[in-house]
């Protein structure tokens, strides 16, 4: 019995809050200080599903599943693929330097506290939600997106004539059909060119210097082939 | 009754940023924290990263914050008295924001694979041909 009162008494709205804020920002600087390439698509990906939790509870169910689908279950898996294609074993941590730690450290804290108190300085945005629920919102953002809305914002004024999201919606379809077609060039299969590159490398500054300094010329070569073929 | 007070109304903050945020609910505010620390961590990540896809993580680390205070606006559950939410604009934003994303994350990718097809490496550092 005392169980189900104190059950009752837990705020869960404020509780899962805090466990999900905590778990994206928490990966998130995660990721800044992992120099395992692998850790970071791993974080990355907590980080974003923790977000979208988030997005549930401030009661943006569709935008918090379309993160989880695109995001984390479209672009993380693209980024994974190419961290598994160029994770060759000197690639998969780069360390950056101590001094640039510093610095960032410091930019980050100056960058940190000017946006916090931009984030606490209106009165309006301190007030604890009200905990209206809205009607659900996957309707009204569908036919917002093909131009009619049957919305009403919560707070606003009666409002005349809403514009609808046709035109972005077309811009935003041609866009990605552009972006498929451009990156399935970028990325389309072609002759490995790595060891190419190495052996131009090799035979420009031969043995003189091992850091690959002049593979532009390996690129150049590669270039010029590619325009010949 | 012990314990009540821990977990009641007055939930206390167990970050200390986050308390500053005040209030016994969750306000628009607490996102705007959460928000902020997204960003600054994706700007870092950008900055200091040397493997490329680790820049690219950054960015998709900013563009989540700014995602998270898009949605905190536009969110009814979370307006406060006397405020006015976005509705279903904020909504609709960062959805197209999560597109762009998806499609930027994809071009991105292509040019460094082509980049390590050409220079052997991803190191950002060694991307330097156009310096004169």
């Amino acid at each position: 019995m005392t169980g189900c009162v104190m059950l009752a008494a837990v705020n869960f709205h404020t509780m899962l809050f805090y466990l999900f804020a905590i778990l994206a920002c928490g990966f998130a600087i995660g990721v800044v200080l992992a120099d395992n390439v692998v850790r970071m698509a791993l974080y990355l990906v907590f980080s974003l599903g923790a977000t979208a939790g988030l997005f549930f509870l401030a009661g943006a169910e569709f935008i918090g599943a379309m993160q989880l689908m695109i995001y984390v279950g479209g672009t993380l898996v693209l980024l994974v693929f190419g961290v598994m294609l160029t994770a060759q074993a000197p690639f998969v941590s780069i360390k950056t330097s101590t001094g640039d730690r510093v610095l960032a450290g410091v930019v980050a804290a100056s960058l940190l506290a000017l946006l916090l108190q931009a984030a606490l300085s209106v009165d309006a945005w301190r007030r604890p939600g009200l905990g209206e629920v809205g009607p659900p919102a996957a309707t009204p953002i569908g036919t917002a997106l093909v131009g009619i809305r049957v919305d009403d914002p919560p707070g606003a004024p009666a409002a005349g004539v809403r514009s609808g999201y046709l035109l972005p919606f077309e811009i935003v379809s041609v866009h990605l059909l552009v972006v498929l077609v451009g990156a399935a060039y970028l990325a389309r299969a072609k002759r490995r060119r790595t060891a190419r590159a190495i052996e131009v490398a090799a035979s420009v500054e031969p043995a003189a210097e091992p850091r690959l300094r002049s593979t532009g010329a390996g690129a150049a070569s590669a270039l010029a082939q590619g325009g010949v073929r | 009754m012990s314990g009540l007070g821990m977990y009641g109304s007055a939930f206390p903050s167990p970050v200390p940023i986050l308390a500053m945020a005040g209030g016994d609910g969750v306000s628009v505010a607490h996102y705007l924290v959460v928000g902020a620390i997204l960003f600054t961590a994706g700007i870092v990540c950008m900055a200091v990263k040397r493997n490329a896809l680790g820049v690219l993580m950054g960015i998709e680390l900013v563009l989540n914050g700014a995602n998270v205070n898009f949605v905190a606006f536009a969110s009814p559950y979370l307006r406060g008295q006397g405020a006015v939410a976005l509705g279903i604009d904020g909504q609709v934003i960062a959805l197209f924001v999560i597109l762009l994303a998806a499609a930027e994350a994809a071009v991105a990718l292509a040019i460094t694979l082509n980049f390590y097809n050409n220079h052997a490496t991803v190191d950002v550092d060694r991307a330097d041909n156009l310096k004169g």
